[in-house]
């Protein structure tokens, strides 16, 4: 494979039919690849969680994805409201989602507690009014 | 058992599948409406059953590489649901029981929590 490659992705806010998409096209990227398979199944869902977090929590955003031959970076930022308190929102179960989220399968209050059980580095920065920046990466077997 | 067992043993209809979906092997499943906490567990489950009915179901089916979803309570999904499970080839299928009975039924003709 090439020595990196450089995927950028707009995801837009509030549309659940297209939430996700980004995760499966760099799903199916990694799997052409021929990266293990419980490797990509990590990164997917740990990128997945963090999109539809973008999607239902903050008007969309964009993703930044860097694979390398051992591992695969993820960025997602956008310019939603941001986390009052990120330690709270890092607690299995606890969650703002109302109930049109619920709706929809989340709010579950698992979203970060995923992302963290399955990425080998997750830093998430928030500023509430400005916006939230989550970085994962996961290394391959 | 096949994912045509399943037709059979839940009495439900394909909104989509294809020969080589229904005679592919299955083991194991998982329950929920809650597509989070399906996440959580990663396990090589090759069924979903649930009673939400939104694309996201097909997301996280894709995201576990499960390869069949079962609706329960009769539930028809909209065009869009129906359009991503086509192009991700992940057989749907809808049975008129409920959650408790369609898992109780699976289980009992042999499918297991985990593969």
């Amino acid at each position: 494979m090439p020595d990196a490659i450089h995927m950028e992705f707009d995801v837009a806010g509030n549309n659940f039919v297209s939430a996700g998409a980004a995760t499966n096209h760099v799903k199916d990227t990694l799997r052409n690849l021929g990266i293990p398979n419980k490797d990509v199944r990590r990164i997917a869902i740990a990128m997945y969680e963090a999109e539809i977090n973008m999607v239902i929590h903050a008007c969309g955003g964009k993703a930044y994805v860097d694979i390398y031959a051992d591992k695969v970076e993820v960025l997602l930022e956008d310019k939603g409201k941001g986390i009052e308190n990120i330690e709270l929102a890092m607690q299995p179960g606890w969650s703002t989602a109302n109930d049109d989220i619920r709706d929809l399968g989340f709010g579950a209050g698992m979203g970060l507690p995923n992302i963290k059980k399955y990425t080998d580095e997750f830093k998430i920065e928030s500023e509430v009014g400005k916006g939230t920046k989550v970085y994962l990466k996961v290394n391959f077997s | 058992m096949k994912i045509s067992d399943i037709v059979k043993i839940l009495n439900a209809k394909i909104l989509y599948a294809n020969d080589e979906l229904l005679n592919r092997e299955v083991n194991s499943a998982c329950a929920s409406d809650m597509m989070s906490d399906v996440l959580a567990y990663v396990k090589d489950q090759a069924v979903l059953i649930t009673g939400l009915c939104n694309p996201q179901i097909v997301r996280t089916a894709e995201m576990m590489d499960m390869v069949c979803i079962v609706l329960v309570r009769g539930k028809i999904p909209d065009s869009a649901t129906l359009e991503l499970a086509k192009e991700r080839n992940i057989a749907m299928l809808a049975s008129p029981s409920r959650m408790f009975a369609a898992c109780g039924i699976l289980y009992e003709a042999g499918l297991k929590p985990e593969g």
